[in-house]
């Protein structure tokens, strides 16, 4: 089934207020920047948004007044420093009051490879004695077999996981490569995956290489054809990040009035990605492309 | 700071890394007395060698390219709860003098501000073999008990680490702008060991919430070789992180 869809088609499709949305699953790059400023365009409201680190996109979603509850283990700009809209969320419900679910990167990670292999938690040795693990979603747990202590880690399970990716044909089967972060864990915890990735191949492709077709298309409900559709963050292969433009966020969003202008300047006020781009400048795209290749050998699957 | 980092690193030892000095450490390690050292990255990477060019981010292409191993954040975190991570480091806006870290919340002029979170911060504290932390050091982040444990060091002190059931040793160290910390063996409270060319034991205690404890052997902290330095230059060319 040919899953190819629009950017905004796949995000009015998939996402309904109050779902919960796990984006920035690779960590610090493949972050699916563009799916999120579609959100923002569509003024989704009252999601939980859920990841392990974002580097600024959950930041901006906040600050957009989508969300009302974050599952998350860090929000904040990595290079940078803090979140200003997260802290004027949690410190003045600025724009709007804001939950959070407290995790480690470990736990949220073991929180979806829960979800994924259908199962209600996972134990784990991490994160106790910490005041975060005291949290509901946390429960003490003993060991049937060896009686030690351990921490249950509640599933969770997005309704709707976004991810960006190398290459997909158009039913949704993907190649991936480079750090993973919990990619592949969300898109199978997940009941619905958007995927948006930098080229669309052809069913051959997928097949010649099935040790990186990480996400099955079976899991997928959209497929968007979006080239630099993780800007800033990189994509390995495609695109690298373009570390000004978070630093440049970090300036303009410490106060709500800069970051009212940053949204209007690169959100609101661009009609769709192709735009985005064009606002970004050929000179500012082009610095950003690898140069060169690093080919890796091929391998056989000879019969 | 760097080179104090790079001190810690055994050769042959997997180390969760983490950003910015460890980063540095981390490499200047690799190139002087740790050359089989290997580094584990939270997002998945594992490197047997440093990357040259200079990186914000542990998922920047240079950290990835020509890395050892490419895979998830479960498949390191797996290998450090199942005690095959002997070092990793970590830093807090707060630490107090059992080594207990946060990261989640303080409180300026009477009003709450909220920082990032625990990101790895906490596994690596549960969980590592032992962990170092790097802080800079200023009274308001030297508090005698953090605000929220965010990565837990040893508690209340004595056998708290044992008592909660955690399998990683704990810190080790704290290497901040100003010195060098080891912990009590019996207490767990943070002593001075070292402190930095320059620096005296009085400009310590001004800028550390509680009374400070000295090490027996307290002394200088050995300068940077020039070796130390050359490394430092070869990875940080431009002084991002070393300015």
């Amino acid at each position: 089934m040919n899953k190819l869809c629009s950017l905004s088609q796949a995000i009015s499709r998939n996402i309904e207020d109050g779902m919960s949305v796990a984006t920035g699953c690779g960590l610090e790059s493949l972050i699916p920047f563009a799916a999120g400023y579609e959100i923002i365009r569509q003024k989704k409201r009252d999601l939980t948004l859920i990841a392990p680190i974002s580097d600024i996109q959950l930041d901006q979603i906040i600050g957009a007044g989508c969300a009302r509850k974050i599952v998350a283990a860090w929000v904040g700009n990595v290079a940078a420093g803090l979140a200003h809209n997260f802290r004027r969320a949690m410190e003045d419900g600025i724009p709007r009051p804001l939950e959070v679910e407290e995790h480690s990167n470990f736990t949220i990670g073991l929180a979806l490879q829960a979800a994924a292999m259908g199962l209600p938690f996972l134990p784990t040795k991490t994160a106790r004695g910490s005041d975060f693990s005291r949290a509901d979603h946390f429960q003490p747990l003993r060991c049937p077999f060896t009686k030690e202590e351990l921490l249950a880690v509640r599933a969770v399970k997005p309704d709707v996981a976004i991810l960006h990716v190398q290459r997909a044909d158009v039913e949704g089967n993907a190649h991936l490569w480079g750090n993973l972060g919990v990619t592949v864990e969300a898109a199978r915890a997940a009941r619905k995956v958007v995927l948006t990735c930098e080229e669309i191949v052809d069913h051959e492709v997928i097949l010649s290489d099935p040790n990186r077709t990480l996400i099955q298309g079976f899991l997928v409900s959209s497929v968007v054809h979006v080239p630099f559709g993780s800007h800033p963050s990189p994509t390995q292969g495609f695109a690298r990040r373009d570390d000004d433009f978070y630093f440049d966020y970090h300036k303009e969003s410490r106060n709500r009035e800069g970051f009212e202008r940053w949204l209007e300047r690169w959100v609101l006020g661009v009609k769709d990605h192709q735009e985005f781009l064009k606002r970004l400048g050929e000179e500012r795209v082009r610095r950003l492309k690898p140069e060169g290749n690093l080919f890796s050998p091929s391998v056989s699957f000879n019969l | 700071m760097v080179a104090a980092a790079a001190r810690e690193i055994r050769d042959g030892e997997r180390v969760f890394v983490g950003m910015r000095l460890p980063l540095l450490g981390f490499a200047v390690a690799k190139e002087l007395h740790a050359p089989n050292a290997v580094g584990l990255f939270e997002n998945g990477v594992i490197r047997d060698w440093p990357a040259l060019q200079s990186i914000f981010t542990m998922s920047d292409p240079p950290n990835v390219a020509r890395s050892l191993y490419c895979g998830g954040l479960l498949d390191v975190m797996g290998l450090m709860q199942s005690g095959r991570v002997e070092l990793g480091f970590i830093g807090g806006a707060e630490v107090d003098r059992f080594g207990n870290l946060n990261t989640h919340w303080v409180e300026e002029k009477g009003k709450r501000v909220r920082l990032p979170g625990s990101g790895g911060a906490a596994d690596i504290a549960t969980l590592a073999g032992r962990c170092i932390i790097i802080m800079n050091h200023e009274k308001r982040r030297f508090v005698p008990r953090v605000h929220f444990v965010t990565s837990p060091g040893y508690g209340e002190g004595g056998n708290w680490r044992d008592q909660s059931g955690l399998t990683g040793g704990g810190p080790s160290r704290v290497i901040t702008s100003m010195g060098i910390f080891t912990f009590d063996p019996a207490t767990k409270e943070m002593l001075l060991s070292s402190y930095h060319p320059g620096v005296t034991v009085e400009q310590i205690q001004r800028e550390t919430g509680w009374p400070l404890r000295l090490s027996d052997a307290v002394g200088e902290t050995p300068a940077p070789t020039a070796d130390e330095i050359a490394a430092v230059r070869k990875y940080d060319p431009k002084g991002v992180w070393t300015s």
